[in-house]
């Protein structure tokens, strides 16, 4: 009979990260919240309150993610910012889809502004998330002099 | 893709002295022009609002992305649960370079199209018989978004970044790995009640 003995991770995955995979993601399901109650409403103008709270709600927390994530120590800064990059521009398209459908369907004014904001969270919430799950197993570089 | 050639088997299985391999490809750059053409199509049908076109990607749009969901969540997956971890690495390697181009592409040939047919249609109206279930299938695709965007595609793009490394390590692949096989199947599952809601919205 042999004993299976639980192994601490080790290398990459023994590195503690706050949570800022989860607060991004939190960030992207509030803009989504918003973004289909405001389609639910959708050709006619919706209340503004819920969305307006929900997009600023979306923000904050990805500020706070952000911060989190600018705090770390021996992060893999140029991988994060060459996949967030790329992967910015591959959500910008895709935002930018969803918003032409928009403004070909009229809308207009404060509904499409609040609509636009959460897009540019969608826009910038999925790079994050996937640039930060890339570099967080990257191998940060190593400081000149070191 | 890249890598026809050899992908280097993870951490304690390959041998330091493991033969060069061509770095993996994260996006595959043949096929973007694909993507072009295809979003150029799209934008021209929404513009000049052709009906036809307009079915085409949404239907055909859906039902690619709604049976990759299923046969990855339901099929691959599990496979790919039970096998080794180099035989996943090698998989990944050749299978989610193309996901990264593929899953974006047709997930956005069905919301635009569908958004725009839903409009002409007069779908969205509260007073539709549609309406209801719209707003559950928004909600259904809202929910997938966010696991898809915030659980399956760092995931993908990650085990990608880890690959290229000169020795990848193996613990980061599997762990990444499962991660992805959960929410391949919880996508799968979801994109049944896709099925159910758009089967009716069609019937009604």
């Amino acid at each position: 009979m042999t004993a299976h003995v639980e192994t601490p991770p080790t290398g990459a995955l023994a590195r503690r990260f706050p949570p800022v995979a989860q607060l991004v993601m939190a960030s992207l399901a509030l803009a989504i919240i918003g973004a289909i109650y405001m389609a639910s409403k959708f050709p006619r103008r919706p209340p503004l309150a819920l969305p307006t709270t929900l997009v600023v709600a979306s923000a904050l927390v990805a500020l706070v993610a952000f911060v989190l994530m600018a705090r770390v120590r021996d992060f893999a800064w140029p991988r994060f910012r060459l996949v967030f990059g790329w992967a910015l521009l591959a959500y910008a398209v895709q935002a930018g889809m969803i918003e032409y459908a928009l403004v070909k369907n009229d809308a207009r004014g404060a509904p499409l502004a609040v609509f636009t904001l959460m897009l540019v969270m969608f826009a910038l919430d999925v790079p994050f998330l996937i640039a930060f799950t890339s570099a967080r197993y990257a191998t940060p570089p190593t400081p000149a002099g070191a | 893709m890249a890598s026809d050639a050899g992908v280097a088997a993870p951490t304690g299985v390959a041998a330091p002295e493991a033969p060069s391999r061509p770095a993996i490809q994260i996006v595959p750059v043949k096929g973007l022009p694909i993507v072009a053409v295809i979003v150029v199509l799209l934008v021209l049908s929404i513009a000049e609002n052709w009906g036809w076109a307009l079915a085409f990607f949404h239907v055909a749009g859906g039902g690619l992305w709604t049976g990759i969901d299923l046969f990855v969540g339901l099929v691959v997956g599990p496979i790919l649960g039970r096998l080794s971890i180099p035989a996943r690495a090698e998989f990944s390697a050749r299978f989610m370079p193309k996901m990264v181009l593929i899953m974006p592409t047709v997930v956005l040939m069905t919301l635009a199209a569908g958004f725009q047919l839903a409009v002409n249609l007069g779908n969205l109206e509260p007073s539709n018989p549609n309406h209801n279930w719209l707003v559950v299938s928004f909600v259904v695709v809202g929910v997938m978004a966010v696991i898809a965007l915030g659980l399956l595609e760092p995931a993908n793009i990650a085990v990608l970044f880890e690959m290229r490394k000169p020795v990848p390590d193996g613990e980061v692949i599997a762990k990444l790995m499962q991660r992805f096989v959960y929410s391949a199947g919880i996508l799968g599952l979801m994109q049944v009640a896709t099925l159910i809601i758009m089967t009716r919205v069609a019937t009604q």
